[in-house]
């Protein structure tokens, strides 16, 4: 399959805004739960606005959230793909740029120094593209996630040593989801990564906070971590928007990797409740728009 | 647990009338402001043309939309989407909002901390917790972009919204020292130990 640059252009484009308006069904499924179970008076009437706006944005076209995020594109070829990948990158940068002048978005991207914005969402190395590989034939998937700052913000890594263990783990999890209290805009989906390099580590836990929920660790030790600390992080209280009740996090999801014999490394990276994400499939018989 | 509805601006008085868990609704006017607005007032010592004594400002930056000015766009923007960013970032900035340009209520989300709760006891504010990421229903209670001043920074402009039924916003710190944060951070960590041995974990 040859990819066509500008159908890339124009989907990068397409899912940024796409994505800053319409929630994924798993997250608005997670919602309805949440709701249900939601003991705490407050909580449960931020759950039922957080559920308006939703229905909000839809009804006026409009966006969730006014934070358009850090734009990440994860992109993943498969086998029987023709693509430069210089190309591809750059077609996904000017498409994300055109969403932001086009429509126009907010463009939340500044230098790290100068604090200079382009108004573009673009700038050194972002947006974030990240290259993946697959199996499938003929396929080549992009997944668009604006990743809002309140709750990147709660990000944190430690080199745990071996002699922490996996309870140093799990007090540190705890610990930081304390500490992000309600600035990190729960419900969230806590993303941990487990082992790895310092930077691998950091990047699991970035890949378990966006993916969909419902999604188990295919490591059955990360699933079962993942089911301590889904239970525990909720029963501390911290509630909708860090103002008491039973709905910190949607889930704790884990990722894990191997690591060295000295080391134990732990990450924390934080989805807040417009945990949004767009997909775009391209196959031999055209593109496909979902989540 | 008393609702409010108050016409801005606001006394000192009207303000600390105000007690943690009360409703809040705003009318006319609110003042958006975040990071670089308040680096560049405070740290910077930029002076706004606009009068923000006795009002309310939002942590916020808007996504707008450039227009010809007209009457009802007398900025010059239009609102796009119009939402509330985390608070905490901006805590050393409460006292000289509310020393030098008289602000009384800062609405925002995640809450402020006690340097924050200090000066709201003692000069007479408030913070009102708006529900974060809801931006599209923000959108819909701000009628039009007023005004801009230190455009500069935009999106992190000050900006002057003209508002209708602007909330309900919760009172979450008063001007008496009460904090829902403080309550809710003193329950976590008293459930800390537990949550952790139900994982096992002696702490």
């Amino acid at each position: 399959m040859k990819v066509d640059l500008d159908a890339i252009e124009e989907t990068a484009k397409l899912l940024y805004i796409r994505a800053l308006k319409v929630l994924p069904d798993d997250i608005k499924d997670g919602f309805q739960r949440l709701d249900a179970a939601e003991t705490n008076a407050t909580g449960k009437s931020i759950l039922a606005t957080m559920i308006k706006n939703i229905d909000i944005a839809e009804d006026t076209d409009n966006l969730l959230c006014q934070d358009t995020g850090i734009p990440i594109y994860n992109v993943t070829i498969g086998r029987g793909v023709e693509v430069d990948g210089i190309d591809l990158k750059t077609a996904i940068g000017k498409g994300c740029a055109r969403a932001t002048t086009e429509y126009p978005l907010r463009s939340s991207v500044v230098h790290p120094m100068t604090r200079e914005n382009e108004h573009t969402s673009c700038g050194r190395r972002i947006p974030v593209i990240n290259v993946d590989f697959s199996e499938n034939e003929e396929e080549l998937v992009i997944e668009m996630i604006p990743k809002g700052s309140g709750s990147e913000n709660g990000s944190f890594l430690k080199m745990c040593i071996p002699a922490d263990g996996i309870n140093g783990i799990k007090t540190f999890v705890i610990d930081r989801v304390m500490e992000a209290g309600g600035k990190v805009c729960p419900p969230t989906i806590v993303g941990v990564g487990v082992g790895g390099t310092a930077d691998l580590c950091t990047k699991l836990a970035k890949i378990a906070a966006t993916r969909p929920l419902g999604s188990v660790c295919d490591d059955p030790e990360g699933a079962k971590l993942e089911r301590e600390l889904s239970d525990a992080v909720n029963s501390l209280g911290i509630g909708p928007q860090g103002l008491g009740g039973d709905s910190t996090a949607f889930a704790v999801h884990v990722e894990t990797a191997a690591t060295h014999i000295t080391m134990n490394p732990v990450a924390v990276n934080i989805q807040c409740h417009s945990a949004r994400r767009a997909r775009a499939t391209f196959t031999l018989s055209g593109v496909e728009i979902g989540f | 647990m008393a609702e409010h509805e108050f016409h801005m601006p606001m006394t000192e008085e009207q303000v600390r009338s105000l007690r943690i868990g009360d409703h809040v609704v705003l009318q006319d006017i609110l003042f958006g402001i975040r990071d670089a607005t308040l680096i560049h007032m405070f740290d910077r010592a930029r002076e706004t043309r606009l009068d923000l004594k006795g009002h309310a400002v939002i942590h916020t930056a808007p996504n707008v939309k450039k227009v010809p000015v007209s009457n009802s766009c007398p900025a010059g923007y239009e609102s796009v989407c119009i939402g509330t960013t985390t608070s905490a970032r901006m805590e050393r900035f409460t006292r000289p909002l509310m020393e030098k340009n008289g602000v009384r209520m800062i609405i925002g989300k995640g809450g402020l901390g006690d340097d924050s709760a200090e000066a709201f006891k003692e000069l007479g504010g408030v913070y009102l917790a708006i529900i974060g990421g809801t931006a599209a229903l923000e959108t819909t209670w701000i009628e039009q972009i007023l005004d801009v001043d230190l455009d500069d920074l935009n999106p992190e402009s000050l900006w002057q919204f003209r508002i209708k039924d602007f909330g309900p916003l919760l009172v979450a710190m008063d001007a008496h020292g009460q904090s829902l944060y403080d309550a809710v951070r003193d329950t976590a960590q008293d459930r800390r130990a537990q949550a952790l041995a139900r994982m096992g974990v002696d702490s």
